[in-house]
C-alpha cells in the first residue's frame, strides 16, 4: 500500500486512500494472493533468467565441447552436458525466452483476432454468426495438439509457424467467449439507448460493450496460457516447434530420451518447464479469482 | 431421446462439414510434390504425370474434395505413399493400442482420482485436501512426455522393473504387454487423476450439502455408507462427465506418449504421417481422432440425460 504523500495540508479528506483505477484493483487482488505471489515470482525469474541468458549463462549455448560429452552436473557444468558436450544449463537459460516468446505472442494473437471474430458474430447475428460460429466449432472438434500437429505440418515445422498453430486452436475459446458475451449485452439498457442515440456500431461495440468483456477475456487468456506452453513444448519435443540448434525445452527432453542414461540431459529443461507451466497455472488461477470470473476449470 | 438424438445430429452437419473441409485442406496444403513422396527424386516427368492422374492430383481441388469425402464415406482411406499400404488397415492395427492404453489411463485416473476426490471433500480444508490438491495441481503442470522420462528413469533405470519401451501384441505375450503398458498408462492416467479428483471433489462437497445426506446421518448410517451410497451416486453424473469430454485431451497425450514409449498407435502414426508427408496416413489419422471424440461426446452427452432424468431432452 503506498501511502498518500506530498505537501497538502492534513485533512480528513487526505487520510483517505486515494481512489483506485480498476485495474489498480485487480493488480492489487493478484498480488495479495498466494497463488499470484507464486505466479508472478516464478515467472518473474524465468523471464529475467531467460532475458539475461547471454550475460549470465556460464557457456555458449550452442558451443560443441568435445572435451565434455554427456557429462553429470559437476561444479563446472552444474546441470552437466548434452551428448555433443554443450552446457545443459546455458541451453536451459536460453531456452527460456524462446518458449515464452511463444506463449506471449500465441495468446495475443488468438485473443485479438478470436475477439474480434466474436465481436463480428455476436453483433451482426444471422448468416455472419452461424458461418463463424460453425467454423469455430469444427475447429474445437480437434483435440488441441492434433490440431496443432496438423497446422505445423502443413506450414512446415519452426518458430513462427508453431506460434500460428497455437494460435489457431485458441483462437476459437475467445471467439466463443467473446460472442456469449456480446449476445446479452445486446439488450442491456444502455446499449439499446446508445442505439436509439444513433452511434455507430464500432463505438458501440469499443466503448460500451468491449469494456464490459475485456475482464473476461483476459481471464481466459491467463487461463490459457499454460495450455499454450504445454502445447509448444509439445510440438518442440515431436521436432516440429523451434529447429535446433536453437534451444528449446522440449527438444531437449525429446535428445535427452534417446540417452536415457544421462538422465539430467531431460531432467532439467523438462523441470523449467514444469515450473513454468505451474507459475502460469497460479497466475491464471489469481488472475481469475481476482476478476471474480465465473469461467470454467482452464482444462476446457 | 431418439428425438433428441437426431436433432443433435443435424445440428452437427455443418459443423462436419467444416471439419472435413478443414482436415481435406490440412493434407492438400501440405508442402512439397507428392510424386517426390511417391517416386522419388529420380522419376520422369512422364511418370509423375501418370501418378497425378493415378491420385487424381490432376483434379482441382473442389473435384478432389467431393471424390475423396465419397471415398471415406465408403470407409476408403486410401493407401500409404510409402509403403502403399492400405490406411484402413494401418488404422485397424494401432486402434487397439490407443484402445488399450485410454481405456489403461482412465481406469488408473478413476483409481486415483474418485477416492482421492471422495477424502478430499469429506475432509474439506484438512491436511488431506491441501495435499491432494498440492499433487493435482503439480500432476497437471506436467507435460506427458517428462511425466514419461521421470517413469523410466525410477522404474527402468533405478529400479529395473520395467523395460523402458517398446510394444507386444496383448494376445501375443499378455504379461508383457501389460509390463510395456504401465508407464504409458501411468503417464496419461496421472495427469487424469488430477482432474477426476478435482471434479468429484467439487460435486461431493456440493451433493454432502444436501438435505438427505444430512437426513442420512441423522438417521445414524455409517459414514462410509452415506458417503459411497448417497453421496458418490449422485456426484457421479459430473465425474463421468469430465471423464468423456477429455477423451480429445487425452488423444492429445497418446501423441506425446506413443512416441515417448515407442507405441505404434495412433498418435505415432500420425505424427509419422507428417513427418514422412504421408498425406492419406495423416487424413485418415486425424479424421478418425475427430470422429471418434465427436461420438464419444455424443455418447457422454446421452448418458448424461440417460444418468440425470432432470435434464430435459
Amino acid at each position: 500500500m503506498v501511502a498518500v504523500t506530498g505537501s497538502m495540508p492534513p485533512s480528513p479528506a487526505s487520510e483517505q486512500r486515494a481512489p483506485r483505477s480498476p485495474s489498480a484493483i485487480i493488480m492489487r487482488r493478484i498480488l495479495t494472493s498466494w497463488q499470484g505471489q507464486f505466479g508472478v515470482v516464478v515467472l518473474a525469474v524465468v523471464v529475467a533468467l531467460g532475458l539475461l541468458a547471454p550475460w549470465i549463462a556460464p557457456y555458449s549455448p550452442t558451443d560443441i565441447d568435445p572435451e565434455a560429452f554427456s557429462m553429470p552436473p559437476s561444479a563446472a557444468h552444474w546441470f552437466g552436458t548434452d551428448e555433443i558436450g554443450r552446457d545443459v544449463l546455458s541451453r536451459v537459460l536460453h531456452g527460456a525466452t524462446v518458449s515464452l516468446q511463444v506463449v506471449v505472442f500465441a495468446i495475443g494473437l488468438a485473443l485479438v483476432v478470436g475477439s474480434v471474430l466474436g465481436l463480428i458474430s455476436g453483433w451482426l447475428g444471422g448468416r455472419w454468426d452461424a458461418l463463424i460460429m460453425r467454423v469455430m466449432d469444427a475447429f474445437l472438434a480437434f483435440p488441441l495438439l492434433v490440431l496443432a500437429l496438423s497446422i505445423v505440418a502443413v506450414l512446415g515445422p519452426d518458430l513462427m509457424n508453431a506460434m500460428l498453430a497455437i494460435a489457431i486452436t485458441k483462437m476459437p475459446g475467445f471467439a466463443r467467449l467473446v460472442r456469449a458475451e456480446v449476445l446479452s449485452l445486446r439488450e442491456v439498457d444502455y446499449v439499446v439507448a446508445a442505439q436509439a442515440a444513433g452511434a455507430s456500431p464500432w463505438r458501440i461495440l469499443s466503448r460500451h460493450i468491449w469494456p464490459n468483456v475485456s475482464g473476461n477475456v483476459i481471464v481466459y487468456g491467463s487461463l490459457s496460457a499454460s495450455q499454450a506452453l504445454i502445447t509448444e513444448s509439445a510440438l518442440s519435443f515431436l521436432g516440429l516447434g523451434v529447429q535446433p540448434p536453437t534451444p528449446s525445452w522440449g527438444y531437449m527432453v525429446a535428445t535427452g530420451i534417446q540417452f536415457y542414461q544421462s538422465w539430467w540431459m531431460s531432467f532439467f529443461p523438462g523441470l523449467a518447464i514444469f515450473l513454468t507451466v505451474l507459475a502460469l497455472n497460479f497466475l491464471g488461477d489469481a488472475v481469475r479469482d481476482a476478476f471474480d470470473a465465473r469461467l470454467g476449470d482452464r482444462n476446457d | 431421446m431418439l428425438s433428441y438424438l437426431g436433432r443433435k445430429l443435424i445440428q452437427m452437419l455443418p459443423v462436419a462439414f467444416f471439419v472435413t473441409v478443414i482436415v481435406f485442406s490440412l493434407t492438400n496444403l501440405l508442402p512439397g510434390d507428392p510424386t517426390v513422396t511417391i517416386l522419388g527424386e529420380q522419376a520422369t516427368p512422364e511418370q509423375r504425370a501418370a501418378v497425378r492422374v493415378e491420385y487424381g492430383l490432376d483434379q482441382p481441388a473442389p473435384i478432389r474434395y467431393v471424390t475423396w469425402l465419397a471415398r471415406v464415406a465408403q470407409g476408403e482411406f486410401g493407401r500409404s505413399l510409402r509403403t502403399r499400404e492400405d490406411v484402413g488397415a494401418m488404422l485397424a492395427a494401432r486402434i487397439p493400442v490407443t484402445l488399450q492404453l485410454g481405456f489403461l489411463s482412465i481406469l488408473i485416473a478413476v483409481t486415483i482420482g474418485v477416492p482421492a476426490g471422495i477424502l478430499a471433500a469429506r475432509y474439506r480444508g484438512g491436511l488431506i485436501d491441501v495435499a491432494a490438491s498440492f499433487v493435482a495441481m503439480s500432476s497437471m503442470a506436467v507435460p506427458y512426455f517428462w511425466m514419461g522420462v521421470l517413469l523410466i528413469m525410477l522404474f527402468s533405470l533405478q529400479l529395473g522393473w520395467l523395460p523402458p519401451s517398446g510394444h507386444v501384441r496383448f494376445f501375443d505375450d499378455p504379461a508383457q504387454n501389460m509390463k510395456l503398458m504401465v508407464m504409458p498408462a501411468l503417464t496419461i492416467g496421472t495427469a487424469f487423476a488430477a482432474l477426476v479428483m478435482r471434479q468429484t471433489r467439487a460435486s461431493m462437497l456440493q451433493v454432502l450439502s444436501m438435505d438427505y445426506v444430512r437426513t442420512a446421518r441423522a438417521k445414524g448410517l455409517n459414514e462410509g455408507l452415506v458417503l459411497i451410497r448417497h453421496a458418490l451416486r449422485n456426484a457421479l453424473i459430473p465425474i463421468i462427465t469430465v471423464i468423456g469430454l477429455q477423451v480429445g485431451a487425452l488423444l492429445g497425450g497418446a501423441v506425446v506418449t506413443e512416441t515417448v514409449f515407442a507405441l505404434p498407435g495412433l498418435g505415432r502414426m500420425l505424427v509419422d504421417g507428417i513427418f514422412q508427408r504421408d498425406f492419406p496416413v495423416i487424413q485418415g489419422a486425424i479424421l478418425f481422432i475427430v470422429i471418434a471424440v465427436f461420438l464419444v461426446n455424443l455418447l457422454t452427452d446421452m448418458l448424461y440425460r440417460i444418468l440425470d432424468p432432470r435434464v430435459e431432452t
